[in-house]
Formats: C-alpha cells, structure tokens, sequence
C-alpha cells in the first residue's frame, strides 16, 4: 500500500499554522509533515484542540484568514505547492481534485437549496456539464452513496433528510468529481452507531471504486482501527506518533498513545473497578511548557523532556514514527 | 447485584410520556409523539442500570421524567415506595433531593454568571439547609470530593475545561446525598482521556455513598463498563434488559446484536462481519404497528406487523434475569 509506492500524492513539509488571538498567536499546527500515498486511508487522530482539523482545513487551504495563517511549510500534491497557489487557482482544485466532507452535514450542506441544485452547480463548474447532464450525474452519483429513490430525493431540501441521508449527500457531493484524495473530517460522529457503520462501509466502499486515498480525521480510535492503513497520533499541534495500524494498536510507542489506547472502555472486557487513565488535561495553547507537550501527564518523564521537545524521529524503513525521547519499549 | 424487582429502590411501571404535535393556524393537537411508551424497569440500592438507545429512542426523556422535570403522561415511578409521578410540585419538593441529574453538557447546564461556589450552594439554600458558613465548609467539602482546589468556588463556569465542568455538574448532583442520580450522556461530550477520568470518579463515589445510578448512553461500550444492569431501548419502549455481560455476551434481541456488532472495536484487522442496519429509525409520532423495529429487522416475519411483543423473561445462563421484547427465540 503505502511503502509500495515511491512518489506520495500529497506531501505535507514542515507546516506551521498560527491563529492571531486577543492574548497573542496559538500555533494550532506546529512543524507538522507527513506524506500519503495513491490508495491509501491515513487516519489523523488525536482530542479537541490536538490540530487534526486544522491541519485538514489547511490542506484545502480553508482555514478562515484572518486570522489564521500559514506561517511556514509546503503542501505539495501532484507536484504543486497548495501554499503558493492563488484563491482562485484553489477553487479550481477543490472539490475535483482534493474534497472534504464534514462532521455537521446539516451545516456544511446550504438549507434554502434543494440536494440537487448543491449538486448540480459543483458538476457543471468543474466538469462543464449542462443542467440536464448535470442532473443525470448527480441521480447517479446519489444511487452510489446508497440513498434509496434518488430521482425523488434529488429535489428535497437538506432538511427534510435525515442525518445519515444527509452525509451521504455530502459524501456524493464530495465524489462527484472523482477527486484523488478526500480528506473526511469527523464523517459519522454526529451519528448514531448503526448509521455510523452503514456509512463507514459505504466511504470505504467508495475510496476502493473511485481509487483514491483518503484522510479520515477523528477522535474515534475504533474507527481508525477499522479503516485505515496508517495513523498519525497528534498532541497539542505536532505529530507524536505515527505507525501502520497493526503496529499503533498493538505496541504504541508514545506514552500519549498507550495512555489513550487504555483508557478506551473495551466491550468485551470485564468491568474494571477502574479504568486506567492520563492524569491531568491538556495544556493551554497559549502557555505551553517548553520541553514535551505532554512531560506533565506523562509518567515516563525525566529533566531531559522538560528541556527540549523531542523531534520526530521516524525509521526509514518501517515508515515508524515517535516524538519522545523515552518511548514505550 | 441486582436487586429483585419488588425491594427495588425506583421501580418504574407502564411509564408513558407523550408529547403534543400541534400543527395547523390554531396550533391544535394533531397527535401525539410518543416519547416514553409503556416502559418498566427497577433500580436497587447502589446498583447501576445503564440505559442505551441510539438519538430519538426516548432515553432522556425518560431520565427527565424520573426526576419529574416532565411529568409522566401515564404510569408509576415508586421511588422509595412512594409514587412520585403523581405528586404536586409543593408534596414533591422533599422527595427531589433524593433524585438528581447530571447532563451531558457541564457548559450549558451551569449558570454562566454565577460562580462555583454560588452554583454549589443553591441546592442547599433551596432545602433550607444550614447557615452561611456550614454551606460554604460544605461547598469546600464538595469540590475537594470532585478533585477540585477549593480557590474553585470563586471562579465561574468559563474558567473550566470540560472535564472540570463535568465535575461541578456532579458535585451539585450529590450535593443533598440523593440515593439515585440520573447521569444522561455524562462524558459524550468529553475526549477520551478525560472520559475515563470522570468515569472512573462516578465509580469512586458510587462506592463511597452508595448512589444509586440510572447511567444514559449512546455508547454501549461505556455503559456495560459502568453498569451492572443494563436496558435497550428502541422507538420509546424497552427492547432488551438484563445484566449487563448477560445482554452483552447473550444478546437475544435483534436490534440489541446489531447495536453490538455496529461498535467500532479500537482492535485493528479490517472490519468483522458486520450486520449492518438498513433504513433508518421511524418516527415516534408515527411508529409502525407492531413491534417498533420490525421496519429494519432482518427476521420480521407477518406477525410482527400485526402483534407488538411484550418483554417476556429468557432464560439466562447464569440465572440473573434477562427479558427480550421479540417473539421469537433468536
């Protein structure tokens, strides 16, 4: 999957995303880089705050400015740098080459137009079809999400879907134009759990028919295991770990990781009297400590980390990464 | 563990909460949505019932009517042997400090313009309960229970995180040493390090005061941690109840199996065999005949179109009670 194949589709160096606030910059991305290749599902996991989100906004370049802003790095996807490509030069590529879809449908979708016309006007802007070709693209694109009756569904209001019909939606707004990487933020956590599968299975579906790789940014490590090929764990803006999924879920090497991985309620164990946990809560963006990120929650901490923040440090081979400078054996 | 149904501390019988759908110029009642329907159940001393259902099912509405923030349409809540569904807001006023909520959101459900320690002791001002300086030692006795500094109570609810805030929701739930706290979504909205946190603070307190807990939760995973019994509900009625590794290791309903088998596993390994769900959940103003979930049953036959089945008690392995609402043995 991904060691396969030398060239990435989108390489991601050294990107540092700041927001201006009344009490000074917060650095949300800090010094981040990755890479994903053709075919391949990376998911970007980490809590509220962590700059998973951002660091997906940022690769469509839809972070609002101001206030936030691109202080330093490149995005480079099929040979462009996105940085230093003109707004309108990114409406070109968004949605046809590089898609999103969101957590809230209801919000990302616009309530006064039908699911058709939302539909329709994506269609004939980036592929210059006519209306009526248009339409005809968009019913069929609906009866690959799987909405039952597209023909009579393509003329309601967002509305008057359901949540799960709703993602759908965005999901075949979002492939509509056969893009080659879908960056998917929190696609099902406003679902209920049997929604939440219906549409997982259908995304992955879809990833496989329309050949593309995707980014699937959660806080859901569930559903990370069960869909993606690759994760990058994120702490306070930067990448902390980052694994293929067997090796993540199996030995993690960031005491963050491991923390996270335990402290999950697992169904088919016995009740604890306790659940283990990460003592303490994330600290603030504006006043971070000046060694490791996480020193004061860890329990492996010694003076070296309170120093200096342990670099990334990924082995060539296995593609293996750990910010920290006592990892889990 | 489970405490019989008759020396239960709130048993629950035929509860019925409807709400009005009004429509038209004169906002009449058109009919009616059916929130709660026809649900019974029992909670014992110091035990934990967890509840679970997916969004619309009836859950909260449920826990706002066993603290009577809704009053019931129909049925019995007997809490401590008295019937508090049926009691005026002045005979209830003793009785609420015995029941308590906690609610999903820390942020929307504490007053934003009132500080912590003003927060925590309203309860006791409202029950007439000690003077100034005894319900400020007690304010102190709280946070400090919670795992808060006591420099806490003079700040307000913005200068908290979360987590934080989902401590004071609790501290001002055990407050008047209720017997039972209805918990609904208590960590949904928190990030999983956190989550285990305020999950493992719920035990601790359940052990140290013996509280009583209706545990509401969307996510089965986390309530069969937390819960020695728990109940599915579906569409306004309970489809499936019994102990908690009972219905998670024997499930007997078949919405019950594909609640578990939709859960996301942290186990990596590709997707199991999943049984996946179609359509999606009717509404309660118009639920269908018969059983509420023969419309995306993988088994329904004629007469679950026809006959809405009761709970009935299955045969547990371990002896503990189980009850399923499906006419067939699956």
């Amino acid at each position: 999957m991904s060691a396969a194949d030398p060239t990435p589709l989108l390489s991601v160096k050294d990107l540092v995303v700041e927001f201006s606030t009344r009490y000074g910059p917060v650095r949300a991305v800090d010094n981040v880089s990755f890479d994903i290749y053709p075919n391949e599902t990376v998911g970007i996991v980490g809590e509220s705050g962590c700059g998973k989100t951002v660091t997906g906004l940022t690769l469509l370049r839809l972070i609002p400015s101001p206030p936030g802003r691109i202080v330093q790095g490149s995005i480079t996807f099929q040979g462009k740098d996105l940085t230093r490509l003109s707004e309108k030069q990114m409406q070109a590529l968004r949605g046809a080459e590089i898609s999103m879809i969101f957590q809230e449908p209801m919000t990302a979708l616009n309530p006064v137009f039908t699911v058709g016309n939302q539909m329709i006007d994506i269609l004939r802007r980036h592929k210059g079809l006519t209306r009526s070709q248009a339409r005809q693209e968009a019913i069929a694109m609906l009866d690959r999400v799987g909405i039952p009756v597209p023909k009579k569904r393509i003329d309601e209001y967002p509305h008057q879907l359901s949540g799960g019909m709703r993602q759908r939606v965005m999901i075949a707004m979002a492939l509509s134009c056969d893009p080659k990487l879908l960056v998917a933020d929190e696609p099902t956590t406003a679902l209920d759990v049997t929604t939440q599968a219906q549409v997982m299975e259908q995304i992955v579906k879809l990833q496989d028919e329309f050949d593309m790789s995707m980014i699937l940014v959660t806080h859901d490590l569930g559903v990370v295991a069960e869909s993606c090929d690759r994760a990058i764990v994120m702490y306070c803006g930067s990448i902390i770990e980052t694994a293929a999924i067997g090796d993540l879920f199996e030995r993690p090497r960031h005491p963050y990781t491991k923390g996270l991985l335990q402290s999950i309620p697992r169904i088919r164990e016995e009740k604890l009297a306790q659940l283990p946990i990460i003592p303490g809560m994330v600290p603030d963006l504006l006043h971070l400590p000046d060694g490791c990120r996480f020193a004061d929650r860890c329990s492996r901490v010694t003076d070296e980390c309170r120093r200096a923040k342990p670099p990334l440090e990924t082995d060539p081979l296995t593609g293996r990464g750990v910010a920290c400078y006592h990892p889990v054996p | 563990m489970s405490a019989g149904r008759d020396d239960a501390l709130l048993r629950v019988d035929g509860l019925k909460t409807y709400f009005p759908v009004r429509g038209g110029v004169l906002l009449t009642a058109k009919s009616q949505c059916k929130a709660v329907d026809d649900v019974s159940l029992h909670i014992g001393q110091a035990e934990t019932l967890g509840l679970v259902g997916e969004s619309g099912c009836g859950k909260s509405t449920l826990g706002k009517t066993l603290v009577r923030l809704i009053k019931p349409t129909e049925g019995n809540i007997l809490f401590d042997g008295v019937d508090i569904g049926r009691l005026s807001e002045r005979q209830l006023k003793p009785h609420r400090r015995q029941i308590q909520m906690i609610f999903q959101d820390p942020a929307d459900s504490l007053n934003s313009r009132h500080t912590i320690g003003n927060i925590l002791e309203e309860p006791f001002i409202i029950h007439g309960i000690g003077d100034s300086a005894e319900r400020s030692r007690k304010v102190a006795d709280l946070l400090d229970i919670v795992g808060l500094p006591a420099a806490a109570a003079e700040r307000f609810p913005f200068e908290f995180s979360g987590g934080q805030r989902q401590r004071i929701g609790i501290a001002r739930a055990i407050a008047l040493n209720p017997k039972l706290v209805i918990c609904d979504e208590p960590v949904s909205a928190l990030d999983v390090s956190i989550q285990s946190q305020i999950l493992n603070l719920l035990l601790d307190l359940q052990e140290r005061l013996g509280l009583s807990y209706l545990f509401i939760a969307h996510d089965l995973a986390v309530v069969k941690h937390v819960s020695d019994r728990i109940a599915i509900m579906y569409l306004g009625r309970i489809m499936e109840t019994g102990g908690a590794d009972e219905v998670y290791e024997r499930p007997k309903h078949p919405y019950t199996r594909a609640l578990i088998s939709a859960i996301p596993e942290p186990v990596p390994g590709g997707r199991r065999q999943r049984q996946i769900l179609e359509g999606d959940v009717p509404s309660p103003i118009d639920p269908p005949s018969g059983c509420p979930f023969q419309t995306r049953c993988p088994h329904a036959e004629p007469q679950c179109r026809e006959q809405r089945p009761a709970l009935r008690p299955v045969r547990a392995k371990t002896g503990e009670e189980h009850e399923v609402a499906c006419h067939f043995d699956l």
